[in-house]
């Protein structure tokens, strides 16, 4: 038996959150006995798997048909594996990925899913799995059913998981391409080009709300601001629907959750979809003009005055 | 392969019934869910995007397109079904059941349903604002071995048996082309939902509603969840008002020590 990370990697690299969900799944497997491997999908894989190898057995399956990740080939790919490797768990970070791909494999595997989970424990041998609810308003403890458990974690929550003394063994899957699904087709991928931190991955996120009205604007305050303290630049609904801001930028219920160690709030009112994306921040800084907004009430520090005021002042202050 | 031709076309669309969650909501103190006196209920928002997609291609397309709403409840879920009929749904069903579910046993139902109402399309929210899972849909395309385009935000025919979808990802915009019958779920910037007007919701009030019990579809939904407990989320910071950049930089680094 065993617990199977399903890998997210940039073609490269295993990106951060994979290690964050190898913490998890080393820890149940410390509970259950099972042992731990990570599943890589894609197509030209040699130095991802290099570097999925430093931190767990790696299952590699490399094929051109698996180049991108549309979700019918990666979800049967990810059920073929499961059952041939008789896991009891597949455990990813809790992404656009993994949204995508593992309830579908969840229901090709009959499997019960628990997603966005931030904490765990065992209660008389059962496992329970904490995950929000309603915007983040609640705190859900649930449990699955049967096995296979399908389980995805806010990789904000856990710690990255450290490579292995010796590496991992690397073992080859191979794939039939006629028989994965040719439901779909990739056309492409459009994104803003940004040199700045995965807003999930950063350390400090500073965000912008509405006081913000052009891309330039945008860029001179929130993202100096970002770059001075090496930080992700993050935005409102507001602005993505808008147009000032691209969708990946947005923190919220529906957007990025984020749970850095500073979250800087620049005119942001702190609507509940909002602060169900960044509330469990460690510290959070609030900077707007009205008094009154939400978001001093679940701020650590707050300013109140007007953000094309107080930035250039905070870059001041922060360069002394 | 099935061909969807341009003068019949089926969309089935499923609606939840959730509670309004913009001023928050409030958990019972022993944790058995949450406090539902004075709650506001309206169609899933994601949902309601859904709908008004549908309503669009049906507009676009003419009125050989059908346009079916589906939701999974208790006689209460009838009133969110008559929004969506106001809204402009020519139908609306609900498959009669008591109890909890959960986004497997949504995805079972609905895959019964259409294996019944055979749509070319199904068209859902990609989340509910209640559980916020974002799973139903991924399960039953799965279920139904169809196609899925996730997260969308702009979905446009490429031809009659094709579309085009333009995903959010949490690395940009992703576009890819799904042969139909699909399922499509949708994300907030795919349109904004008309208003159901006084009068047609008036007139709602008097269509009929069509019931399939669950046994009927020979589904029982065994949910693979179980919520065990359920906890306000307290956040218990005292915000410290501060005098000027120069004092909040101080404590960022002295106090807090984050920078």
């Amino acid at each position: 038996m065993s617990i199977l990370v399903v890998a997210e990697h940039d073609g490269k690299h295993l990106r951060p959150g994979s290690c964050s969900a190898l913490t998890v799944a080393r820890d149940l497997a410390a509970h259950s006995g099972e042992r731990v491997e990570l599943l890589v999908i894609g197509s030209g894989l040699d130095s991802v798997a290099a570097d999925a190898a430093r931190f767990a057995p790696v299952i590699v399956v490399d094929h051109p048909l698996l180049a991108n990740a549309t979700a019918d080939r990666y979800a049967q790919t990810i059920a073929d594996v499961t059952n041939a490797r008789e896991a009891g768990s597949i455990v990813a970070n809790s992404t656009t990925f993994a949204k995508d791909i593992l309830p579908r494999a969840s229901a090709l595997l009959n499997a019960a899913m628990a997603g966005d989970v931030t904490g765990y424990s065992f209660v008389n041998g059962e496992l329970l799995l904490r995950r929000p609810m309603y915007a983040g308003a609640a705190m859900a403890t649930v449990a699955l059913t049967g096995q296979p458990l399908v389980i995805t974690v806010r990789a904000s929550a856990f710690p990255a998981a450290q490579p292995l003394v010796q590496p991992g063994e690397r073992i080859v899957w191979s794939v039939n391409g006629s028989t994965l699904p040719n439901y779909s087709e990739y056309v492409g991928l459009e994104s803003r080009p940004t040199l700045r931190p995965e807003l999930t991955e950063a350390r400090v996120v500073v965000s912008g709300g509405r006081p913000f009205r052009t891309g330039e604007e945008f860029e001179k305050y929130v993202g100096r601001l970002a770059d001075v303290l090496n930080g992700a630049a993050g935005c409102t609904r507001a602005l993505v629907d808008a147009g000032i801001a691209p969708n990946e930028w947005q923190v919220g219920q529906t957007g990025k959750v984020v749970a850095p160690q500073l979250y800087v709030a620049l005119g942001i009112s702190g609507a509940v979809q909002h602060l169900a994306g960044m509330k469990n921040s460690r510290v959070v800084v609030a900077v707007n003009s009205d008094p009154e907004a939400p978001m001093f009430s679940i701020a650590t520090y707050g300013l109140v005055g007007d953000v094309r005021q107080i930035v250039p002042e905070l870059i001041r202050e922060l360069g002394q | 392969m099935r061909q969807c031709l341009d003068d019949e076309m089926k969309i089935l669309v499923p609606t939840k019934r959730v509670p309004s969650t913009d001023e928050g909501v409030r958990i019972r103190p022993d944790g058995s869910g949450i406090e539902d006196t004075a709650l506001v209920y309206i169609i899933n928002p994601f949902d309601a995007i859904a709908l008004e997609e549908a309503l669009h291609i049906r507009e676009q397309r003419g009125s050989e397109v059908e346009v079916t709403a589906v939701s999974i409840g208790n006689a209460d879920f009838d009133s969110e079904l008559r929004t969506a009929l106001a809204m402009g749904a020519d139908r609306a069903v609900r498959v009669d059941f008591e109890g909890a579910i959960d986004p497997w046993s949504v995805a079972q139902v609905l895959a019964a349903v259409v294996r019944r109402e055979k749509p070319d399309l199904v068209l859902m929210g990609k989340q509910a604002v209640d559980d916020d899972s974002n799973q139903a849909g991924q399960m039953l395309a799965g279920l139904l071995n169809w196609p899925q385009a996730t997260f969308a935000s702009k979905i446009e025919f490429v031809d009659p048996a094709r579309l085009s979808v333009a995903r959010e990802t949490d690395r940009g915009l992703e576009t890819v082309i799904v042969r139909l019958p699909a399922v499509v779920t949708t994300d907030l910037r795919l349109n904004e939902p008309r208003y159901a007007s006084l009068p047609a919701l008036m007139k709602a009030k008097k269509r009929p509603i069509e019931m399939i019990s669950h046994r009927d579809l020979g589904v029982s939904p065994e949910p693979k969840v179980r919520i065990v407990h359920l906890e306000q989320i307290a956040i218990d910071r005292v915000c410290v008002r501060v005098a000027d950049a120069a004092e909040l930089v101080h404590r960022l680094r002295y106090e807090a020590k984050v920078i």
